[in-house]
């Protein structure tokens, strides 16, 4: 047993490092490529050149909020995943983005963004979620009991009207707002405001402490919910507590990058190929995984047809369905 | 140990369970038999707290379910259903250590030695320590019953509640399994509640069974006193023979096809 928490500690090391390396990387290249020898000079000589701008006000908060949307994402996939036992969910299937969408689209469109300042529009997307988050509780309680199947089929049922909606709203608006509300479903990690970006990575570090928390409910869950009764488990609470963890996650990331897909579904998958079902390693492995390769896609997405940047969820649907479906057909395993 | 008065409940607005009395003492192998819908799993799941009584409680060692949670109901009482596939990719032995799940204090992530030990000792009295590294899915059914009875040994419980361990097994294995579980009940003093379809299995290794019907409890007794042709054909409408058992002495129930009964 001794082994498994070694190993353990292993993945955990591993995967910080590639973080770390990732983060590296992406700081060294761009338009400007910066050796990364360059950057510990450029670290410890300190303020005033414009390669220091660069890599700190410019490089340094997308690569920070990268990792935080990444890491976000990902640990509501394993979150959602373990709690359904379904490997299909992923966080846009309970229509948390679509409300958080929907939101920003009313946002741009009433134009309240130009008179009332930048930050509403996460506020906006941030209120949109929160009451989709509402509605899809409260239709699939019954008498104190969470209905999970219930849950899914109603999320996905007010995704779709979440889509539509904006597509009504997108069909009447003006062209300069159309092309705001497409560029921010693709989703992007530029993101003008520190404190958005310090707050998304609290808020994903939060995520993961209080989730962290329920790591072994969620290995019962594995079970079946009436298996992890007889385990002691109080699922219900598990089930609600895990729930809100879930949505407010989806509702900040979204709220603050835009729809940046397949991280949720791909992620959590590819890290239980390596570490295993177990929760306990599960939950830290996808938080670190998600967010290094979050920041790789975002570098990718910026550096590959320069001085132009692609929308970060173009790469990583590409990077990550190609390499799942390759690890699919070399593995076994799901 | 278990007592349960005038117990009614039942899923949502439909009862199922009416009026139940039963009381089982320590160290007891009560069996509990009936037609398919009788209620026998739904006795089960009113015991584990999954269904909430709407009249009536439900005692352990005098102390009403209501009132303990979760975790202390699984301290005492362990539930072994019928061993489904595991959609997980775990070892038997990490299998096995969920059942310290409920033992865990607040803090704690990992299992402790002690827990490994039980969990050790588990597998070794269930004849399954020598596959605690081979993956759950990759088990056979009768293979995997006993690992699931292991995990529920594994909880160190007071009552072992059984529903239906014997169905879809050999007859090899159907054996083996009550054998197993008997052994418990007499050397651990295991306290034993378990569902059989079997009526014959329920003659042979119960000290007591409970027979239900549409929810109720039809009779309670020793196997010779409930295992009659007249209460079997009542309850379950079938035309049967019951005759002794020439070796044990117990009663064994003879199925007499609808076209033997009319010659």
């Amino acid at each position: 047993m001794n082994r498994k928490i070694v190993g353990w500690i292993i993945w955990a090391l591993v995967l910080s490092g590639i973080v770390l390396g990732v983060a590296i990387f992406s700081l060294s290249v761009g338009a400007a490529g910066i050796p990364v020898k360059k950057i510990f000079y450029l670290i410890f000589k300190g303020r005033g050149t414009t390669e220091y701008s660069i890599l700190f006000d410019i490089r340094l908060p997308r690569i920070i909020l990268g990792l935080a949307i990444g890491a976000a994402l990902s640990l509501t996939g394993v979150i959602l995943q373990g709690m359904f036992r379904n490997p299909l969910v992923e966080p846009y299937t309970l229509g948390i983005s679509g409300g958080a969408a929907l939101g920003v689209c009313l946002n741009i469109v009433l134009r309240l963004h130009r008179t009332f300042g930048i930050l509403t529009l996460p506020v906006f997307g941030f209120a949109g979620a929160i009451a989709v988050i509402l509605i899809v509780y409260s239709l699939s309680i019954r008498k104190g009991i969470l209905k999970i199947q219930g849950l899914l089929l109603c999320g996905v049922m007010i995704s779709f009207i979440c889509s539509s909606l904006i597509m009504l709203i997108m069909a009447v608006s003006h062209t300069e707002d159309l092309h705001g509300i497409v560029f921010w479903i693709m989703g992007s990690l530029e993101e003008p405001s520190w404190f958005l970006i310090k707050t998304a990575l609290l808020v994903a570090i939060l995520g993961l402490i209080v989730s962290y928390l329920f790591c072994i409910d969620l290995n019962a869950l594995g079970l079946g919910e009436e298996e992890a009764l007889h385990l002691g488990i109080n699922i219900e609470r598990t089930k609600r507590v895990l729930f809100i963890i879930a949505s407010l996650l989806t509702g900040f990331s979204v709220s603050v990058a835009g729809i940046i897909g397949f991280v949720g579904l791909v992620i959590p998958h590819f890290v239980r190929m390596f570490v295993g079902w177990d929760h306990r390693i599960l939950l830290i492995a996808s938080f670190l995984a998600g967010g290094a390769f979050l920041i790789f896609c975002d570098t990718v997405a910026r550096t590959i047809i320069s001085p132009l940047e692609l929308p970060v969820g173009v790469i990583t649907g590409i990077v990550g369905g190609s390499l799942f479906v390759y690890a699919l057909s070399k593995r076994n395993i799901l | 140990m278990l007592e349960i008065c005038n117990l009614t409940s039942g899923y949502d607005s439909k009862f199922f369970l009416k009026d139940i009395n039963l009381k089982v003492e320590g160290k007891d192998f009560v069996g509990v038999i009936g037609p398919n819908g009788s209620g026998k799993t739904t006795l089960l799941r009113a015991i584990t707290k999954i269904i909430k009584p709407h009249k009536g409680e439900i005692l352990f060692e005098k102390e009403n379910l209501e009132k303990l949670s979760f975790k202390e109901v699984a301290k005492k009482i362990a539930v072994v259903s019928q061993a489904r596939e595991i959609e997980l990719k775990m070892s038997v032995e990490e299998f096995v250590l969920l059942g310290r799940i409920p033992h865990r204090r607040k803090w704690q992530f990992l299992e402790t030695i002690s827990d490994e030990k039980i969990a050790e000792e588990a597998m070794v009295s269930t004849d399954t320590l020598k596959f605690k590294d081979r993956f759950v899915e990759t088990l056979s059914a009768g293979e995997r019953q006993l690992v699931f009875i292991a995990r529920a040994l594994t909880q160190q419980p007071k009552l072992f509640l059984l529903d239906e361990p014997t169905s879809h097994l050999d007859i090899a294995h159907q054996i083996k399994i009550l054998d197993l579980i008997k052994r418990l009940n007499k050397e651990v003093d295991l306290t034993v509640i378990i569902v059989l379809h079997d009526l014959n299995l329920a003659g042979e290794y119960c000290d007591k069974i409970i027979l239900m019907n549409n929810g109720c409890i039809y009779k309670t007794g020793l196997p010779v006193e409930v295992l009659t042709y007249q209460i079997i054909e009542e309850v379950y409408k079938t035309v049967v023979v019951v005759k002794e058992n020439p070796i044990s002495a117990k009663p064994h129930v003879f199925l007499v096809p609808n076209e033997t009964g009319l010659k």
